[in-house]
């Protein structure tokens, strides 16, 4: 048993990706002027980042619906609410 | 923990239930902060974008990969355990504690940076807000590392109780909302605001 083969999985594929979306989100969010819809974008990606620890890491994918469905409606409604607030206040 | 692992598929709690429970309050909580910081930065928009850019996004973006880094480490920790390596989990379980530490140091080094400048707390209620949550979400880091500390000394261990699974489980979850929070936090306050 090695480490690598611990980690041929689906959460270090998503460790991956989280990574790449990190940098992604400081590339694309770190300059911008307010009234930009940048913002909207950032927490999208934050959202799809948290959405996949709770999945992968919190191993979520593979718990009862109401569980799973609880953590991706929390994901989805503080983008949605977030972003409102951002927009709209 | 070998005896005790489900099969891969099957569905699954993880943890105990009561510690979702609590899990999704905290989440609600962070979650009703998210809410006021954007409503009171509805106040003054320019003040907190301009404020915004004197934070270090380097140190905010290392610190996200430190977290992400450390939350990969538990998850090699428990995979390790199940099968029944343990010197992997022990190994796992110290490094996602040490860059627990290194977030910790981090942050203090930027407390320290940002009051140095004349960007305490008091200075404006960007700042206010951003020690407030950076605050709670460090206090949440300690109790994490309690979490992981425990963790530790139940890798070495043969054979876990269905009790002492959930147990390291529902500390392994506890670590992963750490990492969580602060991915929004992070978002938030380094590059929203």
């Amino acid at each position: 048993m090695t480490v690598l083969s611990l980690l041929k999985n689906r959460a270090g594929a998503s460790w991956l990706f989280l990574v790449a979306a990190t940098v992604l989100s400081w590339a694309v969010g770190a300059e911008h002027g307010t009234g930009s819809l940048v913002p909207v974008l950032v927490l999208a990606i934050a959202a799809i980042k948290v959405r996949l620890v709770g999945l992968d890491f919190m191993e979520l994918r593979h718990a009862p619906v109401p569980l799973r469905a609880a953590f991706e409606v929390y994901c989805v409604g503080i983008w949605a609410l977030l972003s409102a607030l951002y927009l709209w206040l | 923990m070998t005896a005790t692992a489900a099969p891969p598929h099957e569905k699954r709690v993880p943890g105990e239930s009561g510690t979702w429970v609590f899990l999704f309050g905290d989440m609600l909580v962070f979650g009703a902060f998210f809410v006021t910081f954007l409503v009171e930065r509805a106040t003054a928009p320019e003040a907190f974008d301009a404020a915004r850019t004197t934070l270090h996004v380097g140190v905010g973006v290392t610190n996200t990969l430190v977290l992400l880094t450390s939350s990969l480490l538990v998850v090699l920790a428990l995979n390790a355990m199940r099968v029944g390596a343990a010197p992997i989990a022990t190994r796992a379980v110290a490094a996602a504690i040490v860059c627990g530490l290194a977030f910790i140091a981090l942050k203090v080094f930027e407390y320290i940076s940002l009051a140095a400048a004349g960007h305490g707390p008091g200075a404006n209620d960007f700042y206010l807000y951003y020690f407030i949550l950076t605050g709670l979400h460090l206090f949440h880091v300690c109790l994490g590392l309690g979490a992981l500390s425990f963790v530790l000394t139940q890798t070495r261990r043969t054979e876990l109780s269905p009790t002492r699974t959930a147990l390291v489980e529902g500390g392994a979850c506890f670590w992963h909302l750490v990492d969580l929070l602060w991915i929004f936090l992070f978002a938030l306050l380094y590059l929203v605001s």
